[in-house]
């Protein structure tokens, strides 16, 4: 928003590009668990282009992002997150959209030593290099402390206008924010992406070692946000949704998976994701009986559901808490 | 003029967002767009992306609380 801006107020035009990996934090747990609450929702880099009065583009990446999760050049950072081969993919997009939409160059907001691994001293060269974008990617607010590019040489943003911003402190961005009269804007330390987050990447760890590879599959990364998981045995894992808005979404995927719903109580939907043996049937159900209000009773008649298949009824007794291990949370 | 559906149900934002997008980068100005979503965040995100572009919300109506309907007209 802050580069944006700084770049706007020079009278260059400006656009918008916004990238969905399918990693995306924002609104989609809000979405999905939040449905009463008071909470505006709202997607940040729509409402910042309106705020700014500039065009926004959103575009789909998840398919090739995914070679970006998978094989980092540069590895991870503290979790799944694949900060630095991230952002030379997405500079490189925009690189790829500038030049098919006639624009000249590309700006960031990108701040020297504010990230650990993606905008170091070091590592901002990198990104520069290896998306091709070159002298044609702009870091107005710390423009002043890097070599000039093409934008400052050709005057098209005059370089004295810019800004020497560094380090991990955002006392100066919020300063220049409320300069320019921006009194809400996205958490500025927050984390953005899903794969940043240790519970998360933990998820998704598993559900390589489960399946053999690691790949994924775009419903695969939405079911990682959602609900418990739960794996009692290596070969399948209970996706069990924790309020009224969870059971909602996980509700889209019924013709998808073999699930299960307790019937002579009330309790979540349970997603079974993996391979559901005949032995494994009772298991489950008394799993998903556990979340369910029958959790004390002596039985519980749950309904299990094989996509195409004739539903079938069961009556369990549902496991006992202490029945659980905590190695089957994922 | 010509009528359009698209049906935008159990994506979460900003799918739905794109979607439109995709979906009204081949349309004429004039055509109409009706959007089915069910993301709540849907009632604030395509409306928003329609001021951006120009383009005229007709209607934003959620039924049952569940399905949002929102009509576009293309600019």
């Amino acid at each position: 928003m802050l580069a944006a801006q700084v770049v706007l107020e020079q009278g260059v035009h400006v656009e918008g590009i916004n990238f969905f990996t399918g990693f995306c934090v924002e609104g989609h747990t809000h979405a999905i668990r939040k449905r009463e609450s008071a909470t505006p929702k709202r997607n940040n880099a729509l409402w910042v282009a309106e705020q700014l009065g500039i065009k926004l583009h959103i575009i789909d990446v998840s398919s090739e992002y995914k070679d970006v999760v998978l094989n980092p050049h540069h590895g991870y950072g503290a979790n799944l997150n694949p900060c630095l081969d991230c952002k030379g993919f997405m500079v490189a997009r925009a690189l790829a959209w500038m030049r098919v939409h006639h624009f000249d160059f590309i700006v960031t907001g990108e701040v020297v030593g504010q990230r650990p691994k993606s905008q170091r001293r070091d590592t901002m060269p990198v990104i520069q290099a290896e998306s091709g974008a070159g002298e044609r990617l702009l870091r107005p607010l710390c423009a002043q402390l890097l070599a000039p590019t093409l934008p400052e040489r050709e005057g098209w943003v005059a370089r004295e206008r810019l800004f020497d911003f560094s380090g991990r402190s955002r006392k100066p961005q919020m300063a220049l924010a409320a300069h320019y009269g921006f009194s809400d804007y996205a958490q500025p330390a927050g984390g953005c992406c899903f794969l940043t987050d240790a519970a998360y990447s933990a998820k998704l760890r598993d559900l390589w070692g489960a399946r053999g590879r690691r790949d994924y599959e775009l419903d695969d990364i939405m079911l990682l946000k959602v609900g418990r998981h739960l794996r009692p045995r290596p070969h399948f894992k209970l996706i069990i949704g924790r309020e009224e808005g969870e059971n909602n979404f996980l509700e889209g995927y019924r013709k998808q998976f073999v699930h299960l719903r307790p019937v002579s109580h009330r309790g979540p939907l349970v997603l079974v994701d993996g391979e559901l043996g005949g032995a494994d049937v009772e298991l489950a159900a008394r799993v998903a009986a556990r979340f369910s209000q029958g959790r004390d009773a002596e039985r519980v008649e749950l309904e299990l559901v094989r996509p195409g298949e004739t539903p079938q009824r069961l009556r369990v007794q549902p496991l006992r808490y202490e029945d659980m291990p905590q190695e089957w949370y994922v | 003029m010509s009528r359009h559906l698209l049906d935008a149900q159990r994506l979460l934002c900003p799918l739905p967002v794109i979607r439109v997008q995709d979906k009204v980068s081949t349309l004429v100005a004039g055509d109409v767009l009706e959007v089915l979503c069910s993301d709540p965040g849907a009632v604030n995100d395509v409306p928003a992306w329609c001021r951006i572009n120009g383009h005229r919300v007709l209607a934003v109506q959620q039924a049952d609380g569940r399905q949002i309907r929102i009509v576009i007209e293309v600019a």
